[in-house]
């Protein structure tokens, strides 16, 4: 993924910084509420959600099943209809090509179409070091890059940013990039639209390449499909000459009538609009419309592998919607930049750690980052159990990663007292007897410090609940031995 | 009806009221309920935290300590979530491993007797009204496990609205979580504060008396936060307001039953 994020920290440290700043929780809270609300009455405005998540779901999960066949299909059809498909395994081959297909047309800039398969690959970085520049079309993405940022949403990547920072960025980095911001900007969304406006409007007249992502790929007919809000994408898709598309190789639909059940899935699930406003479709070329040249680089980086996982596979159906991240109260608290790549919030938690594996601290500590609360899977349009993935990733963090040996032990040694309930009510009634020993909070490294840092500790009782029942009357019947046997059979009836 | 009350580990070791307030409630209602003293922990921590195979040996253990009644009632709807959701799929990896068809078997027989304490009431005895008098005002916070994995619905809100003398408030953002998420709150203290301090202030803007829950780790995690933020509201679990009568609201002298030490 783009080597901008490379040096993040760890969830937990990089997330302890971001809670403190309030400005950024202000922004991320009001942000993420509005949205949330609006999706959640664009949702029930239709009476048949529940079986177009079901029909979502399935039609993914057929494509995963067969992705071997609908590629080599989508394969022929883009190439019958003058299109050229190239094959990236990873990052790196994937931006070569990318490279190289500029560089063959001469031109030293491309204008770019939000994606998110080109974060992850880190292209604008790569074209930069072959003396390429991209220039993101987006406004979101705009603002980014002129703040010399990094995303922190998939729908928003600025979300991080109020009014007043994004006029400063304006102001500040517009005429470094092209037609600076004019004088006396104000904040006003009018004002910073049309200064964007302009700004852009010089590079899609002078682009000869353009760069994009897609949504979905229709197989049958190869056809490419980009949904937005905008219409700047649209420019870029039908202004320049030669065109590339990057898409990751779980984007693919097998037929036009799957798209129906998508165009309703996605619009309503992540900006709560019943229609997004611009829906680009293309297939190959066409003579005297649009590009005269079209590449496709169809990405694996890491999806053949998280196919190969039972359970993580259903990352991939994913569709970027981002209703994840706006529900999502450890997203809303730690901002997006804790997660450490362009995939932030709970689908972030599941999919960064399998497309790049669990080598690195900040992928191994993502499948923590989350309370297991369950609301990304509730809002999921494709019904994607975040949570079950997450504890899967959990199982496979503590089985490779050294440092989780202690806890391992702990958890071993745990796991023999609770299997052994004499052993255990003893421990009870010598932790209720240690009562008055115990702080509220603890200044000793480890778990309970962390939690005693801003957290009183409960106190404990005189006596654990087993002894209160051994002790009842009609209880003296009762299991007097902690034999692991069921009660006592005259209460069982 | 052969009923057992699971506990639950963290109630039987730090919230032995709350186990005291199901028996009391349950025995008021008829129900004549056991406590098998060879139950521990469901396993949840372990799972949830990467522990798989540690939890397989619990499995075993409460499909075994549990055998043999009609319904297993738990005030915990984590717990309860954690049974019916994650023991199936505990026995089928073990199977998908090699390890046979036991563990499978074992949680297959367990899962469909497990409820909540909530559910138990509202759907098995059917009742909503259960007798209690609690002259308190009370906001409630449903827990994630119980309202998205269990989808307990207003069942506890129906409880507490029948029960005389309480005036319920409503929480505002009661659907959020609370922050506590099991290790999750220790592995990223900083996001889990955080995330109960809003909780918290959330609750004390209602000017409630009670925050009330129908989890205990929950309520220890948003307790801690309120003792160390010395505000004066106090969590307390559903039981505990649903055993209340009038008696108790009278009584002088609290009346516990004496421990022999
Ligand atoms: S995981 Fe689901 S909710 Fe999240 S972005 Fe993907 S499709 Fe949307």
């Amino acid at each position: 993924m783009s080597r901008t994020f490379l040096g993040m920290p760890p969830f937990p440290e990089a997330a302890a910084v971001s809670t403190q700043n309030a400005q950024l929780r202000a922004n991320l809270t009001h942000a993420t509420h509005t949205i949330r609300d609006k999706r959640a009455r664009a949702v029930t405005e239709l009476d048949d959600w529940a079986q177009l998540r079901q029909a979502g779901q399935e039609i993914k999960d057929h494509t995963l099943r067969h992705l071997d066949h609908y590629l080599l299909q989508a394969e022929k059809a883009v190439t019958a209809a003058g299109g050229t498909v190239h094959w990236a395994a990873d990052a790196a081959e994937a931006n070569r090509i990318v490279a190289d297909l500029v560089r063959a047309t001469g031109e030293s800039e491309v204008v770019k179409v939000k994606s998110m398969a080109t974060q992850e690959i880190g292209l604008n970085e790569a074209l930069a070091a072959e003396g390429i520049t991209a220039y993101e079309t987006d406004l979101a993405e705009l603002i980014v890059q002129l703040g010399d940022d990094l995303p922190s949403h998939i729908l928003v990547p600025a979300i991080h940013r109020n009014r007043s920072e994004i006029r400063d960025i304006f102001r500040d980095a517009m005429g470094r990039w092209g037609r600076p911001a004019p004088d006396g900007l104000t904040d006003s969304p009018a004002e910073l639209a049309e200064a964007a406006r302009l700004h852009l409007r010089e590079k899609f007249l002078r682009a000869k390449v353009a760069v994009s992502g897609a949504n979905f790929i229709v197989a049958e007919t190869g056809t490419l499909v980009v949904l937005e809000s905008e219409g700047n994408g649209r420019m870029c898709l039908t202004l320049p000459e030669t065109l590339i598309s990057v898409v990751g190789i779980e984007k693919l639909v097998p037929s036009w009538r799957d798209l129906e059940v998508f165009l309703q899935l996605l619009p309503r699930s992540s900006t709560a609009e019943r229609m997004n406003p611009y829906t680009t479709l293309w297939t190959g070329t066409t003579a005297g419309d649009g590009p005269s040249n079209f590449h496709l680089v169809l990405l694996d980086n890491g999806r053949t592998d998280t196919l190969a996982d039972e359970v993580g596979r259903q990352a991939l159906r994913c569709i970027r919607c981002s209703a994840c991240l706006n529900v999502c109260p450890v997203y809303e608290r730690a901002g997006g930049h804790a997660y450490g790549s362009p995939y932030p919030g709970p689908i972030g938690a599941i999919l960064t750690p399998q497309l790049r594996g669990l080598q690195s601290e900040v992928d191994a500590s993502l499948p923590y980052a989350s309370s297991l609360c369950g609301a990304c899977y509730e809002v999921c349009p494709v019904a994607i159990d975040i949570p079950e993935v997450l504890v899967q990733l959990r199982e496979r963090v503590a089985d490779q990663a050294p440092g989780h040996r202690l806890e391992r032990a702990a958890m071993k040694s745990a796991g023999w007292l609770l299997d052994h309930p004499a052993a255990y009510s003893a421990a009870l009634r010598t932790a209720s007897r240690a009562r008055g020993l115990l702080p509220r909070r603890l200044p000793l490294p480890g778990p309970a410090k962390a939690w005693s840092d801003s957290r009183d500790l409960p106190t404990l009782p005189e006596h654990p609940f087993r002894d209160w029942w051994n002790s009842r009357p009609n209880g003296e019947d009762g299991p007097k031995h902690d034999d692991g046997k069921t009660g006592k059979d005259s209460a069982a009836r | 009806m052969r009923v057992a009350l699971f506990l639950t580990c963290v109630n039987d070791a730090l919230y032995p009221d709350t186990g005291r307030a199901v028996v009391t409630l349950l025995e008021r209602l008829g129900v004549d309920v056991d406590f098998p003293t060879g139950q521990t922990c469901c396993g949840q921590p372990q799972y949830n935290t990467g522990y798989r195979r540690e939890t397989e040996p619990l499995v075993h253990r409460m499909a075994k300590v549990f055998a043999g009644y009609d319904y297993v009632v738990t005030p915990s709807g984590s717990c309860a979530a954690m049974v019916r959701d994650n023991y199936p799929r505990i026995g089928a990896k073990a199977r998908a491993e090699g390890r046979g068809t036991a563990l499978g078997k074992a949680a297959d027989a367990l899962v469909p007797r497990v409820v909540e304490l909530t559910e138990f009431l509202v759907d098995v005895l059917e009742v909503t009204d259960v007798g209690a008098y609690f002259p308190h005002t009370v906001t409630y916070h449903p827990s994630c496990h119980g309202l998205r994995m269990l989808g307990l619905g207003d069942r506890p809100v129906r409880l507490l609205r029948a029960v005389r003398g309480l005036t319920l408030i409503e929480l505002p953002g009661a659907e959020e979580c609370c922050g506590f998420g099991g290790t999750f709150s220790v592995k990223n203290p900083a996001v889990s504060t955080a995330m109960g301090t809003d909780k918290v202030r959330n609750a004390a803007s209602t000017g409630a008396e009670v925050l009330c829950g129908a989890d205990n780790s929950c309520l220890m995690h948003l307790g801690g936060l309120l003792h160390r933020q010395d505000q004066p509201l106090r969590p307390l679990h559903i039981a505990e307001i649903l055993a209340a009568t009038e008696q108790d609201a009278t009584a002088t002298e609290p009346t516990e039953t004496v421990i022999p030490a």
